[in-house]
């Protein structure tokens, strides 16, 4: 996947601007494993066909994970910005995570 | 408006309106001057600043007529000037209106008018967003009046507006969805600031002017904008919801369908409680620079000052169940809020112990604004500490929902957020106005607010201890309950008359103005950037971006070291400052788009209450503000003091802004800043 | 209202000039990031807070009937993951419009933005068909605590994602007029972190809404 880069654009590196912008072709492969990890949560709804057990849950959410991370860190250029827009995201992502989950268990909604 | 003892800056444009023609739309592009219509069209942060400020200022005189009458209503037992329904609507307005119609609009108004002048910038990020925050704050808190009105009466649900109890079947009436949807305008507008503010702070900071050289109001600001982006999005949610169940009878919160009104408890205290540091922290600031001005000592432990304050805006997020310590969260929750709570307290103390740190062994000056700083500490400091005794659970079993809980937070709110304010008021007055207040009349006002302050709600810690609950109308006599209760009410009736004493004082100081001396930039040998240029600040701000070489800089202009580690004076404030006359300065141009906009959305909340035609009519407006806004260029090709430029290279159709508000707003014109790479630049250029 | 705090940024935001604060002059009071890009950034950060509101809400109302049917019960997961796949590609193609126009294609620029939006379209109208046959079965808005927060959520994800199709016809307007230029190019890359922060949300909301089991 590290395709990144290879050619920008050289008006754009004149620019000094996102030099590190990936191909097409490095979006096109993204969107392939995307479609692929989606694909794969869908079938685990097919569970005549094969029963996930108790792996089902924390697989979905960490597939759910992966692809979360790849739009953002790959369409949306985090892995190739400044940090800044990460860590402003971030916070508020783990802020959301953080309150949300403790609220939910202060209404016993794990058990 | 403004009041101006020595000429302001003239720019090279005419000192007259123009308005000129443009086939652009309804409205022709209003050009920049003096008049009343150039506030309507202002980007002018120091402007928008300024109208904050008197906004929020007239709604303290709303907040605190209600205030005078819940009083008057519980002065003596049986009391009959508000009936029990009024009495309702009224201490709940007298608390959304003290919360977001004032605190939090005046510390916009700080925000708005020095963090750029903090920072060294000529304006905000977005100098248009700035004026549509304003608008929409301002709709918002007519339209949540407006239910006085039109709504049959205000709000009578308690400021944090309990379900069930805001249901339509206990609060028939419409004002709960004033409140409601009056709310989330007031939100938007509160997060559209936020974002401005905080892209200010970060990007448009002069040259060396580093994070941790920032002055401490900027970095209190800049946590508070932090603290309301986070926690604006947790009280729309709420907001909304209680909207749909109470306009299309969606089961939220109704119990009978299996709902769970404690769900309203915990998104609005998430909100909430960081909300209760979203009103302090700026005081906290103001305090910070007021403080070390008048000790002549640079603040004492600056990176803990800006740590705790951080600490504060997150541990903020953790501490909200201990405000339902009560209604069953269940002995788990309740120990782990009860420590966290408990642990907040300490960068607080870090707080307080700093300011006493920085007094010591100082030069102290008890000016006005130091006394009402140093009031903050204290008074804060009393409100501190009976909120540790919340976060003792047992403690506050028996505190819950009395009188204790009101003192509590008004100690912590106006002891600390409005009386820090104030110190802010009189210490920047003469910044912003051209001329200082009467210090005899400030004394009159200080010493009567702090009396009035702690007669109101001193007792209330008593009255709350012997069981008096918050919220009753009124109270049989023989309880004990008479006596303190009288006191309370004189108590507010002094801080009114403080008030009186502030707005005579304003009066009389702006009258008397030019026959005292003009207060110079800098009249109290202060420490940041804000007085190095002329007061009141022209309107480029700067007229030269300052080159930032430590914290408190403009001191450090002022004053050097000599051979004996002696401070000596190396430069008077005269030679120092920055005269406030350059021409040219590229400015952002006015627009009437962002008052259009506003206009829109309270007719969208009258339409969602009463008729849905008027939401369409109030949508049309938002839209059609919008695009004409969007086809407008930031800097218009026909204003004077900018370089004419066609509006070819517009963005895209959202867009349309000509060049950002960002290098319009950043750079005086000089030749070095055509930079062909740069659209925007280019673009002021061409 | 959140929402619409989105275009009011972004017509703000895509000034076209974000580049030149970012590459700021020798006095630019400025760290070299775009306002513009920061400005939706932080937006963005705000909005995880709205949707974990919403989300959370769901969740605990997920099973709360009322004596009526759940959302789960009437759930249509192959309908639904053809339209989340749909989403998911629109994300593709919005970073393919992105570096059409950056590299002056403006062209493949156009058909891109063109091919975003209509996909997005199609995931609008699956959920407005969703809603409709939901109704249909008995799951209304006010059936019972479980569908009232399962409407909240998607229609506000719905709305976000219009909302975002507004945004790119507008860009693709613009593009046609010739005003979307590579100059420009960055109000195309302010949209698209909208769109795909859209997409992850609904990335988030298809597996923990629909995919995990709701007992």
């Amino acid at each position: 996947m590290s395709v990144e880069a290879a050619e920008a654009d050289p008006s754009e590196a004149a620019e000094g601007h996102d030099a590190h912008h990936p191909t097409d072709w490095a979006y096109v492969k993204i969107a392939i494993i995307l479609a692929a990890v989606t694909a794969l949560e869908v079938f685990t709804y097919f569970r005549s066909v094969l029963d996930w057990g108790v792996a089902l849950v924390p697989s979905l959410i960490f597939m759910m994970v992966v692809k979360f991370y790849l739009v953002i860190t790959w369409f949306m250029h985090l892995k190739f910005d400044n940090s800044i827009f990460s860590k402003m995201f971030t916070t508020g992502l783990i802020l959301a995570v953080g309150v949300y989950l403790a609220t939910l268990t202060a209404f016993e909604f794990f058990g | 408006m403004t009041v101006t003892a020595d000429a302001p800056l003239e720019l090279e444009a005419p000192p007259q309106p123009r308005y000129a023609e443009r086939p652009l739309g309804v409205l022709t592009r209003p050009q920049g001057g003096r008049g009343w219509r150039d506030w309507l069209s202002t980007v002018d942060h120091k402007r928008i600043g300024i109208m904050y400020g008197t906004a929020a200022m007239f709604f303290f005189l709303v907040g605190g007529v209600e205030a005078l009458l819940l009083r008057l209503q519980l002065a003596a037992p049986d009391g009959s000037v508000l009936g029990a329904d009024v009495y309702n609507q009224v201490y709940t307005m007298h608390g959304v209106t003290m919360v977001f119609l004032f605190i939090m609009p005046l510390a916009a108004a700080f925000a708005n008018y020095f963090i750029p002048l903090q920072i060294g910038a000529r304006d905000v990020a977005f100098p248009r967003l700035n004026a549509l925050s304003f608008w929409i704050w301002l709709s918002g808190a007519i339209f949540l009046n407006t239910a006085w009105i039109v709504g049959g009466g205000g709000a009578d649900c308690g400021w944090f507006c309990y379900t069930p109890n805001s249901g339509v079947a206990f609060s028939p009436s419409h004002g709960v969805d004033f409140y409601a949807i009056g709310l989330q305008i007031l939100g938007l507008a509160s997060l559209i600031s936020a974002i401005n503010l905080i892209v200010t702070c970060l990007n448009m900071r002069a040259p060396g002017m580093t994070l941790m050289r920032m002055p401490v109001l900027t970095w209190m600001l800049l946590i508070t904008q932090f603290l309301l982006l986070f926690a604006l999005p947790v009280i729309t949610v709420a907001l909304f919801l209680l909207m749909f169940a109470r306009l299309f009878g969606a089961p939220f919160f109704d119990p009978a369908a299996g709902a769970d009104p404690l769900l309203w408890q915990h998104l609005f205290w998430i909100f909430g409680h960081p909300e209760v540091y979203i009103i302090i922290l700026p005081a906290f600031g103001v305090v910070s620079e007021v403080i070390p001005t008048f000790s002549r000592k640079p603040l004492f432990g600056y990176e803990f000052m800006i740590f705790s304050g951080i600490a504060i805006g997150f541990m903020g997020w953790g501490v909200w169940a201990h405000h339902m310590f009560v209604s069953g969260i269940g002995p788990i929750s309740v120990a782990a809020f009860s420590l966290s709570t408990m642990f907040i307290a300490v960068p607080t103390g870090v707080k307080i112990l700093n300011w006493l740190a920085t007094m010591w062994g100082g030069r102290l000056r008890f000016t006005v604004a130091m006394k009402f700083a140093v009031a903050t500490v204290a008074m804060f400091t009393i409100g501190g500490l009976s909120g540790v005794t919340h976060s003792v659970a047992p403690a506050d079993t028996q505190q819950t929902d009395t009188y204790y809980i009101v003192a509590h937070f008004h100690y912590v709110i106006f002891g600390g957020g409005v009386i820090g304010l104030f110190a802010g008021l009189y210490f920047w007055w003469p910044k912003v106005w051209g001329y200082m207040l009467d210090e005899r009349l400030g004394n009159w006002n200080f010493w009567l607010m702090l009396i009035g302050f702690n007669l109101t709600f001193g007792p209330m810690h008593i009255l709350g201890l012997q069981g008096m609950s918050r919220r009753i109308d009124t109270y049989a006599a023989g309880y004990g309950f008479e006596l303190w209760n009288m006191v309370a009410t004189v108590g507010a009736f002094l801080i009114a008359l403080s008030m009186l004493v502030f707005m005579v004082n304003v009066w009389k100081s702006r009258r008397t103005a030019a026959s005292r001396p003009a207060p110079g930039p800098d009249p109290w040998d202060a420490r940041s950037l804000e007085w190095s240029i002329p007061s009141p600040v022209p309107e480029h701000n700067f007229d030269e971006v300052p080159v930032v070489r430590g914290r408190d800089e403009w001191w450090h202009r002022k004053y050097g070291i000599d051979d004996d580690g002696q401070v000596v004076r190396v430069a008077t404030v005269e030679e120092a400052a920055q005269r406030g006359d350059a021409v040219g300065v590229h400015l952002p141009s006015p627009s009437f788009w962002p008052l259009a906009m506003a206009v829109g959305l309270p007719l969208i909340g009258y339409g969602l209450i009463f008729n849905l035609w008027l939401a369409v009519i109030g949508a049309l407006i938002v839209i059609a503000s919008l695009y004409s806004w969007a086809f407008e260029p930031v800097d218009d090709p026909d204003a004077d003091h900018g370089h004419g430029h066609d509006e070819g290279h517009d963005g895209g159709g959202e867009s349309g802004d000509g060049p950002g508000p960002d290098d319009a707003v950043g750079e005086v014109e000089t030749a070095e800043t055509d930079e062909p790479a740069a659209v925007g630049a280019s673009e002021g250029q061409s | 209202m959140t929402a619409a705090a989105a275009p009011a940024e972004l017509d703000h935001g895509t000034s076209g000039a974000g580049g030149a604060a970012g590459h700021g002059g020798d006095h630019g009071p400025s760290t070299g990031i775009s306002h513009v890009k920061l400005a939706m950034w932080v937006f963005l950060g705000s909005e995880c807070l709205l949707f974990g509101g919403l989300i959370s809400t769901y969740l605990l109302y997920k099973t709360r009937a009322n004596g009526r049917t759940l959302p789960t019960d009437v759930f249509d997961i192959p309908f639904t993951s053809v339209s989340s796949f749909v989403l998911l590609m629109s994300s593709l193609t919005m970073v393919l419009a992105l570096s059409g126009v950056s590299r002056g294609d403006d062209t493949a620029g156009r058909a891109w933005l063109l091919a975003t939006a209509l996909l997005g379209a199609v995931f609008v109208g699956g959920q407005v068909y969703e809603f409709t046959s939901f109704v249909r079965e008995g799951v209304a808005f006010t059936t019972n605590p479980a569908s009232a927060a399962f409407f909240t959520l998607t229609g506000f994800h719905g709305v976000h994602v219009s909302l975002g199709i507004v945004m790119l016809m507008s860009l693709f307007v613009s593009s046609v007029k010739g005003k979307l230029t590579r100059n420009n190019s960055e109000t195309v890359e302010i949209v698209g972190l909208y769109w795909h922060f859209v997409d992850i949300v609904w990335i988030f909301i298809f597996t923990v809404i629909y995919l995990i089991p709701a007992d």
